[in-house]
């Protein structure tokens, strides 16, 4: 049984809005061909086990794995897949490597969301029975988490397009992302109503692209690499799946998770120990929800905080320097890419978005409508 | 391959279509019956936890009791609206045409909420603690839809 679990390697392709030259299996295949590449690694000799997360109606068929099986090793070899966000893949490759069946798993998220209609797809993930046929979507549930967290504590549109500002900002400096730019308040204040309160900018763009992400035992992870990034903590946990259900302006399942990962790692004090976060800003406003379900700070102060520039580039701690999710990285490979970009901090190894030295990095992926389920991960350097 | 020809970047042009029939349950079947032919909402209680959940529903999530036809109680019909949302988009899975109003409603004698349409109200004076009244369709089919929207109990 290994007692440490390290990330070894980390590949990503290029996000764009649509990938007209690649099917999803060869898009999947750049980021894997990549990722063993820089590790040295081979799919015969070292992977003993794959963890992939997609979206069966994006990729087109159901149990969608069976279109990368040749690509991740998976042809008559052990090959797991989770309808989920990808931050899920590192969360099962993790636990397969601690119980000892596993020594080096391959984990990957692809999605190429230009291949169909993003807001009949998450149609479909409301219950047929109750819920589908008043057509709701990711992004009409969204805002109405979004005017029920920003009414109870009273966050005004400007403070939540600053998070729109400040990741937008930071995508720049990310070659791998389409949506960056420097942006005024009054632009992004102006950008047109979808479903109030959230503008097209709050939204993060249709996109295609993958993730893939090497993950061995202590003694393996020596071996491949002199930089291993450990899974200092793993955590999860589901919420009520009815809107009604739920109190929308709390994430009681991202505080359960948070807390798992958090006991793992031994971390006490979140905003004093963790050197940066990336998160799942799908819509603009969960990036002030996720911080307090993160412990970073209590419940309504992220908007202040933000405002305050200490989730900023510079500020006391980084929160999606990558520029997030929306500056254009798909979903399902959300979480993987919060997962690589928090092991590209502590590495050093992140270009011109490195924020300066990261110890302890935390990464966030969540699943189904208004954050159902929802995943944290630990990183650290030691 | 001749390499005059231009073989480009080609997509296979679908659509999945399926004519599905859930069946709604236990709970379900009650509700739906109750809705379509007597214009009832009904949700079900926990007695161990002293909720009563919308939808009904045969297993309490919280305390994992039993729960069946004799906990259902009827609930509403007026409500609170909780939050809420001015849809600007359209898509051929919405009954109506944009804009319109989802708003999360919590019925009288419920404790858990409703998604469901706002119809009638200004879009300005939408705001959370507004009192509303179902408006059933005229033809019922059984389904959620049934209910056609709520709308304000004061005239606005
Ligand atoms: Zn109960």
């Amino acid at each position: 049984m290994s007692e440490r679990v390290a990330i070894v390697g980390v590949a990503q392709t290029v996000f764009s809005p649509k990938r007209p030259d690649v099917n999803y299996a060869e898009l999947a295949y750049e980021a894997i061909s990549l990722v063993l590449e820089s590790t040295g690694l081979s799919v015969e000799a070292d992977i003993d086990n794959a963890v992939s997360c997609s979206h069966d109606i994006w990729d087109g068929q159901t149990i969608s794995n069976i279109g990368i099986t040749d690509v991740i090793g998976g042809h008559l070899r052990n090959e797991e897949k989770l309808a989920m966000d990808g931050s899920t893949a590192v969360y099962y490759a993790t636990i397969g490597i601690l119980s000892g069946e596993f020594d080096c798993t391959l984990a990957l998220a692809h999605t190429k969301m230009s291949q169909t209609n993003r807001n009949i797809v998450n149609n479909t993930a409301f219950d047929p029975i109750y819920s589908r046929l008043l057509g709701l979507d990711f992004t009409s549930a969204a805002a109405l988490q979004a005017q029920r967290f920003m009414s109870r504590y009273n966050i005004s549109e400007k403070q939540i397009a600053e998070v729109v500002i400040k990741n937008l900002a930071n995508a720049t400096r990310n070659p791998w992302v389409h949506n960056k730019g420097f942006y005024t308040l009054d632009q992004a204040l102006d950008s047109p109503v979808i479903s109030s309160p959230i503008r097209k900018m709050d939204i993060a763009p249709d996109s295609d692209g993958a993730v893939a992400i090497v993950m061995a035992s202590e003694k393996k992870a020596l071996k491949v690499t002199d930089k291993p990034v450990w899974i200092k903590g793993v955590g999860a946990c589901y919420d009520a799946h009815y809107l009604g259900d739920r109190d929308l302006s709390e994430c009681y399942a991202l505080r359960s998770a948070a807390e798992q990962a958090y006991r793992m790692a031994e971390i006490d004090h979140p905003r004093d120990e963790i050197d940066l976060v990336e998160l799942g800003d799908e819509f603009s406003y969960q990036e002030l929800l996720w911080l307090e379900g993160l412990g970073i700070c209590g419940s309504g102060e992220a908007a202040d905080l933000t405002c305050r520039g200490f989730t900023s580039f510079d500020g006391a701690l980084p929160v999606n320097p990558s520029g997030g999710l929306l500056a254009g990285v798909p979903t399902n490979v959300a979480g993987l890419n919060r997962v690589a970009e928090a092991a590209l901090q502590i590495r050093g190894e992140a270009g011109d978005r490195q924020v300066g030295d990261v110890r302890i990095a935390v990464a966030q992926g969540h699943s189904g409508f208004c954050g159902q389920h929802q995943c944290v991960i630990v990183l650290g350097r030691e | 391959m001749n390499p005059e020809h231009d073989y480009g970047t080609f997509e296979s042009d679908q659509r999945i279509v399926a004519h599905s029939r859930y069946f709604a349950g236990l709970m379900g079947s009650y509700f739906f019956v109750r809705l379509r032919d007597e214009q009832k909402i009904v949700g079900a209680r926990c007695e161990k936890c002293n909720k009563v959940f919308w939808p009904p529903r045969s297993t309490c999530g919280r305390c994992f009791s039993v729960l069946s036809l004799e906990n259902l109680t009827e609930i509403g019909p007026l409500g609170t609206l909780e939050t809420f949302t001015i849809v600007k988009y359209r898509e051929p899975v919405h009954p109506r045409k944009a804009p319109f109003v989802y708003g999360i409603i919590k019925l009288d004698g419920a404790d858990t909420s409703m998604v469901h349409f706002v119809d009638g109200v200004d879009f300005q004076k939408l705001a959370p603690g507004m009192r509303l009244r179902p408006v059933f369709a005229n033809k019922r089919n059984g389904n959620i839809l049934d209910i056609d929207h709520f709308e304000p109990l004061d005239s606005y």
